[in-house]
């Protein structure tokens, strides 16, 4: 994410651009570039590199070759992100290859949408259906018509292609659907978001507060490896989770809250440690705007006000303020990632920077450090049509502090054909029907369009709905984009082919441009190949194509990164400052300070439902990975203890799940366990695969998504608060 | 004579599997089986609770029954580093060996044999870590010569407090967990 301020730094520090970075390379590693692995038989051990796509992280990885035949893979040792070990998705990643549910040939629908019953076409079939379609909708409602959903860097080529088109509303499930209110509340408050990865220097932190973050079953790989340093030198951890997490288990202090007032909690301990001094007065005082208005607003959050809202006893409320602060500025409240849960989720996002701000923290070791790149310019395509119309997503600005795209407003737009219709949906590598809450309303939308497209590796469920699919290579079979990191030291990553696609697959580029041409937009693509796009942004920058797949990593040089080494702070705020008021809420009509609301009660005999993560599965996309799936092939209902005593529930028992909407999940597996409070119950996202050709996965565990029919817009910028559904238990099954 | 053991730090441990996909990657283990599993033990009653989490295998016994029992002699002590393993020709699947470990650390692979951890023994012999202990993400597992005093493996032990798992069974398991 180039953030204007952060191209401004790299400018004050000397960027990079021009100079040839030297390569130490790694000793006694063999590595061959990927044009050889063409050659049959390939006898013995190869060791390619290339960045992982199992989550979006885009760790470097090396895989190995026996004989010709993909074997394994395991960290690049130069790669600043896995320092030479990845994450268990990673390493599972052979899995993606192997996958035998994988998607074969291109797709065309031929019975009523959702039946999943197809026609295997050819490549040139498949694309004149589209393109035909494409210019249908063009001709009837303009361009714009056609948006596209996409996840991962993955999606470059198809954005440049719909860009091209004419359209711009193009969005991710990433923003209204998870980091997006953390973004927007770190926004408002510095000025600039956290960024991914995020920019928390958690090794260098002596007290580390997770708020609902549970690292250790989120495997972020830099941000667990980072934790369990952090344990190793001794912080102090703090978790605030309803649950008793992995990450709970190594704290000094466990807050058991209950679910959806995190924000009581962080007004509480904000004011104790305004109240008895205890802030970073300096950075306060240098860097802060309303500091006195906002100290006014926070003034009557007592510990003892908390505990009624919160249930975590006042005492434990000031000790573990005093912690937070006795550690400061190397005090570092994590922002935590999927920040989509109630509704008010900027707010709480702005709180937790403030409580950062308190800290005196950013730009400071064991706080935030200010992330670095490399400058690679762009390939220099032609400009993009303008549109006359501008994006469907967020009318007349309704959530005026969305600076990405808005999914669910795209969405919105295709049931109610307002602000103008949508016809075309492009959806790459995101399965809408576990990311977007209501699935009902997914449908609903779909039944609008005159053509959808999937492009994918797996059949998912949002496979299932498409009139055309198209099936794409696996990461180890395909070139991607250079992967330009902005992180603790700046370096370029490459992802590139290490083994054939199995059957009819095809990189996503391959796509992008097959289907560019087809509309007549061969100008976009001046390029023939995706080695010439990447040579050319790679030599504009004086760097090696050779050198980057020998190595899979260019390193940068090092540059300040914090203010002891030089870097400097800026706040590309309005005011220029730290906003502990924000005039430019109070201008829009939302609290300039965070104000806290109570969240709703569960009915009786009803348990909020939560979800998150495992370590060994990323979202609902590697459930069919038969590596995985070994690890983990069904999720489970955490129940508390007594309240599975209550209803004759055991571990093992399967039972159903019924949310206030008579929704009826799929089987799950009972956890009855201590590691959760009464009043909500718990499960893994991803599961409960009800796509037919997901023959691994089907109907394994349960899916959160189709239980999440209610969700809260987060009215600043737009995001879908998701854990508001209530779930009863149907024990006959 | 070197004494090969691990010691895995349960403070660090998030439990995340790393060490059973690489083991499963690096060993073409079959699907559906494992050789290493993570066990997540708690204690308490909500919310005052404690969790160790241990990544487990096969523990390279002292005094092995898997062997003694073993009427082939396919379940052998090898001769470096005393590591565990099973003769996969001599081997005739009678499964004493899975009965006779309180670790239930064995199964019967689909080709006939009894398999389990080898310690990664062809990693070793070319003086590299087992699988498991490289890719962790935590670096929370250790691997080296237990007689050496020298040893990180020797050396964590003494100055760290630690246990291994049913040490009542009397087998004298060479993997130690730090707690």
């Amino acid at each position: 994410m180039n953030s204007l301020s952060r191209r401004k730094f790299l400018k004050i520090t000397g960027a990079v651009l021009g100079t040839a970075a030297a390569l130490t390379g790694t000793a006694g590693m063999v590595v061959k570039s990927a044009k050889k692995i063409d050659e049959a038989k390939v006898k013995g051990i190869q060791k390619i590199p290339t960045y992982c796509d199992i989550c979006f992280w885009k760790c470097g990885a090396i895989a190995y070759l026996k004989n010709g035949k993909l074997w394994k893979v395991e960290g690049n040792p130069i790669d600043p992100l896995s320092k030479g070990r990845l994450c268990p998705r990673g390493t599972g990643g052979v899995g993606a290859h192997y996958d035998p549910d994988r998607l074969k040939s291109p797709l065309i629908r031929k019975s009523l949408r959702g039946k999943e019953e197809w026609v295997e076409v050819t490549w040139d079939e498949a694309f004149d259906y589209i393109a035909e379609k494409m210019n249908k909708i063009k001709a009837q409602y303009g361009p714009e018509s056609i948006a596209l959903f996409s996840h991962g860097i993955g999606g470059t080529f198809f954005k440049h292609t719909l860009k091209a088109f004419g359209t711009q509303n193009i969005s991710a499930p990433s923003f209204a659907q998870c980091r997006g209110p953390r973004d927007v509340g770190f926004k408002l408050t510095f000025g600039e978001d956290v960024s991914s990865p995020e920019r928390t220097d958690i090794k260098n932190a002596k007290c580390i507060v997770l708020i609902g973050s549970h690292l250790g079953e989120n495997m972020h790989n830099t941000q667990v490896q980072e934790f369990a340093e952090a344990i190793e030198n001794g912080a102090s951890v703090i978790v605030v989770d309803p649950r008793y997490s992995v990450a709970a288990s190594k704290a000094k202090y466990y807050l058991p809250i209950k679910p959806g007032t995190d924000l009581a909690l962080l007004l509480t301990w904000m004011n104790i440690i305004v109240k008895e001094n205890l802030y970073d007065k300096e950075f306060v005082s240098r860097y802060g705007f309303g500091f006195e208005q906002f100290t006014a607003e926070i003034s009557h959050y007592t510990p003892e006000w908390a505990y009624v809202e919160t249930g975590i006893d006042p005492e434990l409320i000031v000790k573990t303020a005093h912690e937070i602060a006795r550690y400061r500025p190397a005090s570092l409240i994590h922002p935590g990632r999927h920040a989509t849960w109630y509704g008010d989720d900027t707010q709480r996002s702005r709180a937790i920077a403030l409580l950062n701000a308190l800290m005196g923290n950013w730009g400071v070791k064991g706080g935030f450090y200010t992330p670095v790149s490399m400058d690679v310019p762009s390939y220099p395509y032609p400009p993009y049509p303008e549109s006359k119309k501008g994006k469907v997503d967020n009318p007349d600005n309704k959530y005026p502090f969305a600076h990405e795209t808005i999914t669910n407003g795209i969405r919105e737009a295709t049931i109610t054909g307002k602000p103008y219709p949508i016809k075309g949906w492009f959806v790459y590598a995101t399965n809408l029907i576990h990311a977007l809450p209501n699935e009902e309303e997914t449908i609903k939308a779909i039944q609008n369009l005159d053509l959808m497209v999937v492009i994918d590796v797996i059949p998912s469920e949002i496979a299932g709905w498409a009139d055309v699919v198209l099936p794409e290579s696996v990461y180890l079979e395909r070139y991607d984009d250079i992967n330009v990191e902005w992180f603790r030291e700046p370096f370029v990553s490459l992802r590139q082919p290490v083994v054939d696609s199995p059957h009819d697959q095809k990189p996503n580029w391959w796509m992008a441009k097959k289907l560019a041409e087809r509309l007549d937009l061969q100008n976009y693509y001046p390029w023939n190949h995706i080695e010439e796009y990447i040579e050319y942004r790679l030599n504009a920058v004086g760097y090696s194509f050779e050198q980057l797949k020998k190595d899979g990593i260019i390193p940068g040089e090092k540059q300040p990164i914090f203010t002891e080494e030089g870097a400097l702070l800026e706040f590309p705020t309005p005011s220029g400052k730290v906003e502990f008021y924000s005039l430019q809420l109070a201008g829009a009509g939302f609290d300039p300070v965070p104000k806290y609301t109570k969240p709703q009660e569960p009915p009786p005999g009803y348990f909020r439902l939560l979800y998150g993560r495992a370590p060994v599965h990323s979202f609902g996309r590697t459930q069919s990975n038969r590596v995985l799936m070994d690890m983990m092939d069904e999720n489970e209902i955490w129940i508390n203890s007594d309240i599975a005593h209550r209803y004759g529930l055991k571990s093992g028992d399967y039972i159903k799940l019924k949310n206030i909407d008579g929704i009826v999940s799929n089987k799950i597996k009972v956890k009855a366990t201590e590691r959760i409070r009464t009043d909500c119950v718990y499960m893994v996202h991803g599961f409960g695969h009800n796509s037919k050709m997901l023959k691994g996965a089907y109907m394994k565990g349960a899916s959160d998504a189709e239980l999440i029919t209610q969700y809260v817009i987060d009215p600043l910028m737009g995001g879908t608060g998701m854990n508001v559904n209530f779930v009863t238990f149907e024990v006959e099954v | 004579m070197a004494r090969f053991g691990m010691v895995i730090d349960t403070k660090k441990c998030v439990g995340c599997m790393d060490c059973v996909v690489a083991c499963k990657t690096e060993n073409n283990v079959p699907e559906g089986f494992n050789r290493d599993w993570i066990v997540q033990e708690v204690i308490g009653k909500y919310p005052d609770l404690h969790m160790e989490i241990r990544s487990e295998r096969c523990n390279h016994c002292d005094n092995p029954p898997c062997v003694s029992c073993c009427p082939t002699g396919a379940s052998h002590v090898h001769d470096l580093g005393g590591v565990v393993l099973v003769n996969h020709k001599e081997c005739i699947s009678c499964k004493a060996c899975l009965a006779s470990c309180p670790y239930d650390a064995r199964f019967i692979h689909p080709d006939g044999y009894a398999d389990k951890c080898t310690l990664c023994i062809h990693r070793v012999e070319k003086g590299m870590n087992p699988a498991c202990v490289d890719v962790c993400p935590t670096h929370c597992m250790y691997f080296g010569d237990l007689d050496d005093p020298n040893s990180e493996v020797s050396k964590l032990l003494k100055s760290r407090k630690h246990h291994t798992n049913i040490p009542a069974a009397g087998t004298k398991p060479q993997i130690f967990y730090l707690m």
